[in-house]
């Protein structure tokens, strides 16, 4: 599928450093945080369809999801102790910035939603928390594409703009599926829904970060990441198949909400370690990077000396042959 | 009116005084010095003149109290890379600077008539020079060894082995770049990282707390987490002998001034001149490194003479900054946040209500 390429590097070591965070910490925090947001969606619009079990299983599972979230992220800092240097200031440029005034909002409304179904008084204050963390829940399930996008590892960078909706959509499996398996079944049709759009969707995306990126595309099925994200899309498919199939009967719905969340968790490790193998060898950074020279100086050459020099406005590293 | 980061070009998309991406005439008043602030200074390293001794390594690790590592940034480890004279293998938290060897050989398949006895070159299986005279292929045979190309791919350090090898070794010392766009502060979510008065870019060691993002984010690879203390650690251009009127520690020590240090007008034109040199010299090869300012990163405040392509010495050919495609992910972030609330909305509404 792509040609044998040649490239120089260093001795073989990588042009840019791997992320150093740690594993299975980072991957863990992007499963939870987009299981969570999507299942804190459901949990509030549950709360004003008269489906009390569903919504407090999904709030539940929220504020948990969310607590989690914090702790894995304070976990993987160098020093975390300084988590809150996170909130000294607010940077749009820095994904991890951005990230932080989504998640410290979010945690702290959707355990206060939880907590409030658990207290199981003050409704209208449960509902006014519920919104509020639903509110934050999307850009949470999301942002974290761009969080691993906004990196120069090539695999994750050229697929900046879909990583996003294949971590939402994931998150949508899995919070769908999670909240399903918790709930009685004739409550839980909004979940099972939710899920398996969220499993197609996730389905379809991936598979054009898997092969419309050239080169970069490579780790995506090859080695450790190939394995992880075939058995990844194995059980989302057999999730939604089981959900859409027998997601009315108890057993149905826990083994295929079992199965979303797998699939969801694994897509999380298939993309991450996609990535750090890209990062770790020197063909993923060279490879597309002289393509991208090439292409330019064909450009230029058929635009004519003449034509004004102009910056590449697309994502160039998804050029490909 | 002072921001910490290019802030508005995200929301908008658009990026009409290059604040994510392109030229920026003056860095430091674009990160919000007032008038008057100093220019912008940086390096210039010329790795024709390098002779690989590492001074700058030593000088920087002296200076900056920097601790000792093996070629893959194992701290207190002392280890042979095994692959060349380079024992110190890449940049990272602990080696600001990083002095690349590369020994190349190449078989040369030139007929030689300077080499071996008179006649010898006849019998090769290559293109014999005695098809069109003696007289002439004599000639042209000294017109193949003599052409710019050859003198431009095997010089300025040229040695030979043997009569059908060449070898030559080329050093260069590598150094944050000091990008006008720079990956690592862009992203740095604590504003530890800077923009300091002279336009170069350092960590506040006291604001840093590890998150480890800037690391994936460099194009160059450059910064690095010290893993024992925690936090991330780069160049940072000797910023407290700036304060005080010195050079960089590693520009001090440069026995060759293969590492120049000053103002990056000054330098860039001493750059264009010395390329001019070695171009006329034959030095075809010879390429500034980081000069351009349209380049993916702004051009550099770091930038390098190299004799060979950027990746040959680790370099990567055409980095840009990451963040110059952040809006476009950014709005696809916040449509997929969109797309889940209208799947959760039309999911509940398409389901009737339980009894």
């Amino acid at each position: 599928m792509v040609d044998e390429v040649e490239f120089t590097s260093y001795y073989g070591r990588p042009v840019i450093k791997p992320p150093v965070w740690k594993s299975p910490e980072v991957q863990l925090y992007l499963f939870f945080g987009g299981a969570s947001g999507a299942a804190a969606v459901l949990g509030a619009l549950g709360e004003f369809t008269r489906r009390p079990v569903m919504t407090r299983s999904a709030h539940l599972f929220a504020g948990g999801g969310a607590l989690a979230s914090v702790g894995l992220l304070i976990v993987d800092l160098g020093r975390p102790e300084r988590f809150l240097h996170m909130l000294r200031v607010f940077k749009p440029t820095s994904p991890l910035s951005v990230g932080s005034y989504i998640l410290s909002p979010f945690s702290a409304l959707a355990v206060a939603t939880a907590g409030l179904h658990v207290l199981g008084r003050y409704p209208v204050l449960r509902r006014l928390a519920a919104v509020g963390s639903a509110a934050f829940a999307g850009p949470l399930a999301t942002y974290t594409g761009v969080l691993l996008a906004n990196t120069a590892v090539p695999s994750w960078h050229a697929a900046g703009t879909k990583l996003p909706y294949v971590f939402g959509a994931s998150g949508m499996a899995a919070g769908g599926g999670i909240t399903m398996a918790l709930s009685p079944v004739a409550e839980a049709a909004p979940a099972r829904r939710f899920a398996v759009a969220g499993a197609v969707i996730e389905l379809a995306v991936m598979q054009r970060v898997e092969s419309g990126h050239g080169i970069v595309s490579e780790p995506y099925h090859e080695g450790k990441a190939g394995t992880m994200l075939r058995l990844a899309k194995a059980c989302t498919a057999a999730g939604a198949a089981v959900t859409v199939a027998a997601g009315r009967r108890r057993a149905g719905a826990v083994l295929g909400g079992a199965l979303l969340a797998a699939g969801s968790a694994l897509t999380r490790f298939g993309v991450y370690e996609a990535g750090m193998v890209s990062a770790r060898d020197p063909k993923y950074t060279v490879v597309p990077q002289r393509e991208r020279i090439a292409a330019r100086a064909a450009e230029q050459a058929a635009a004519g000396q003449g034509a004004a020099e102009q910056p590449p406005t697309d994502h160039a590293s998804t050029i490909t042959r | 009116m002072t921001s910490i980061s290019s802030a508005s070009p995200a929301f908008t998309g658009k990026d009409p005084q290059n604040r994510l991406f392109g030229p920026l005439p003056d860095v430091t008043a674009d990160a919000g010095y007032e008038a008057g602030h100093p220019k912008r200074v940086g390096f210039f390293t010329d790795t024709s003149v390098c002779i690989g001794c590492k001074a700058c390594e030593v000088a920087c690790k002296e200076w900056n109290t920097l601790p000792m590592d093996d070629s893959h940034g194992t701290r207190d480890v002392i280890g042979l890379s095994g692959m060349s004279y380079d024992n110190t293998g890449q940049l990272g938290a602990n080696s600001w600077r990083h002095v690349a060897f590369i020994e190349q050989v190449r078989t040369v398949d030139l007929p030689m008539p300077t080499f071996g006895r008179p006649g010898d070159d006849r019998q090769g299986s290559g293109p014999s020079p005695a098809v069109s005279g003696d007289a002439d292929s004599q000639a042209h045979a000294q017109a193949s060894v003599l052409n710019a190309e050859a003198l431009s791919e095997y010089d300025p350090q040229t040695g030979q082995s043997g009569t059908d090898k060449q070898i030559r070794w080329l050093m260069s010392s590598d150094v944050c770049k000091h990008c006008t766009h720079a990956g690592c502060l862009d992203v740095c979510p604590t504003g530890a990282l800077f923009r300091t008065e002279f336009g170069t870019v350092v960590v506040q060691g006291d604001i840093c707390n590890g998150c480890g993002y800037c690391v994936p984010s460099c194009p160059y690879g450059v910064i690095n987490r010290r893993e024992d203390d925690g936090r991330v650690f780069k160049c940072t251009m000797c910023y407290d002998r700036l304060t005080d009127g010195l050079m960089p520690a590693c520009a001090t020590a440069c026995p060759t001034q293969s590492i120049q240090f000053g103002d990056l007008d000054e330098l860039q034109a001493r750059a264009d001149a010395r390329l001019a040199t070695l171009q006329s010299q034959g030095v075809e090869t010879a390429r500034l490194y980081g000069r351009d300012e349209d380049d993916g990163v702004g051009g550099n405040g770091a930038f390098f003479l190299l004799l060979d392509e950027p990746e040959v010495y680790g370099l990567p050919p055409d980095p840009i900054v990451t963040t110059r495609d952040l809006p476009a992910m950014w709005k696809a972030a916040g449509k997929a946040a969109l797309m889940i609330v209208g799947v959760a909305v039309s999911a509940v509404l398409s389901s009737r209500r339980p009894r």
